[in-house]
C-alpha cells in the first residue's frame, strides 16, 4: 500500500512538472507584454476573467502546490534520516495542494 | 553520460529544488493575496516597478526554474520517451535558453 502511494506521488510529481514546464513560457510571455505597454497586459488580464481561463489558472495553482508538496517529499526522503512520519508525506503533499486550491478559489 | 556529470545534474536538481521550494511558497502566498478583488496591470506594477527586492527575488526564481525544469524534463524524455541521443541534451539546452530569456524578459518587464 505504501509502495502504491509512492508510485502515485511520483506520477503526480512528474505530470505536474511537465505541465508546469509547458505553462511557463506562456506565463513569462504574458508578463513580458508589460514591456510593450500596461494596456497590452491589461487586455491579457481581461481575457483571464473568462470562467474557463479562471478554471485553468486554478488548475495551474493546484499543480504548482502539488509539485511543491511532492518536491518537499522527495527532499525529505532523500536528505533526512528515515522516520516513520515520512510515510505520511504523500498525504501531506496532497493536503497542501488541496489547501492552496481552496485558498486560491476563495480569493478569486 | 559520465557518473560525474550525472552527479552534477542530480545535485543541481536538488539545490534548485530547495531554492524553488522557498520561491514557490512566496509566489503562492503573493498570488492568493494579489488576486483578491481582481488583478490589474497597475496593481501588479505598483508592487514591482523599481522594487529591487522583487527584482532580485524573481531573477533568482527564474534562474532556478531555468535549470530545474530542463533537468526534470531530461528524466521524462529518457524514461518515458526513450530519447537517449545527444540531440536530447541539445533540445534541453534550447528549452533552458527559452525559459531563461522569456523569464528574464518578464522580470525586467515588471521592474522597468
Amino acid at each position: 500500500m505504501i509502495g502504491h502511494t509512492g508510485t502515485w506521488a511520483a506520477l503526480v510529481h512528474r505530470v505536474s512538472g511537465i505541465l508546469l514546464t509547458l505553462f511557463l513560457p506562456v506565463h513569462f510571455y504574458a508578463l513580458g507584454t508589460t514591456l510593450e505597454s500596461a494596456a497590452a497586459f491589461d487586455a491579457l488580464l481581461e481575457w483571464t476573467e473568462r470562467p474557463l481561463v479562471k478554471f485553468g489558472e486554478w488548475g495551474i495553482v493546484v499543480l504548482l502546490a502539488a509539485h511543491l508538496g511532492g518536491g518537499l517529499r522527495v527532499l525529505a526522503l532523500e536528505f533526512l534520516p528515515w522516520r516513520d512520519w515520512q510515510k505520511s508525506l504523500a498525504a501531506a503533499a496532497a493536503a497542501l495542494a488541496l489547501v492552496m486550491g481552496l485558498a486560491f478559489a476563495l480569493a478569486l | 553520460m559520465s557518473v560525474k556529470a550525472q552527479t552534477i545534474l542530480w545535485v543541481t536538481q536538488r539545490a534548485s529544488a530547495a531554492v524553488l521550494a522557498l520561491c514557490v511558497t512566496v509566489h503562492l502566498a503573493t498570488m492568493v493575496y494579489a488576486i483578491r478583488g481582481g488583478l490589474s496591470a497597475a496593481e501588479i506594477l505598483s508592487r514591482t516597478k523599481g522594487n529591487a527586492g522583487w527584482l532580485a527575488f524573481y531573477a533568482v526564481f527564474v534562474l532556478a526554474v531555468t535549470v530545474h525544469a530542463p533537468i526534470g524534463l531530461r528524466s521524462v524524455l529518457l524514461e518515458w520517451f526513450g530519447w537517449r541521443s545527444a540531440s536530447r541534451d541539445v533540445f534541453l539546452v534550447g528549452v533552458a535558453m527559452l525559459l531563461g530569456a522569456l523569464g528574464m524578459r518578464a522580470v525586467l518587464g515588471v521592474f522597468l
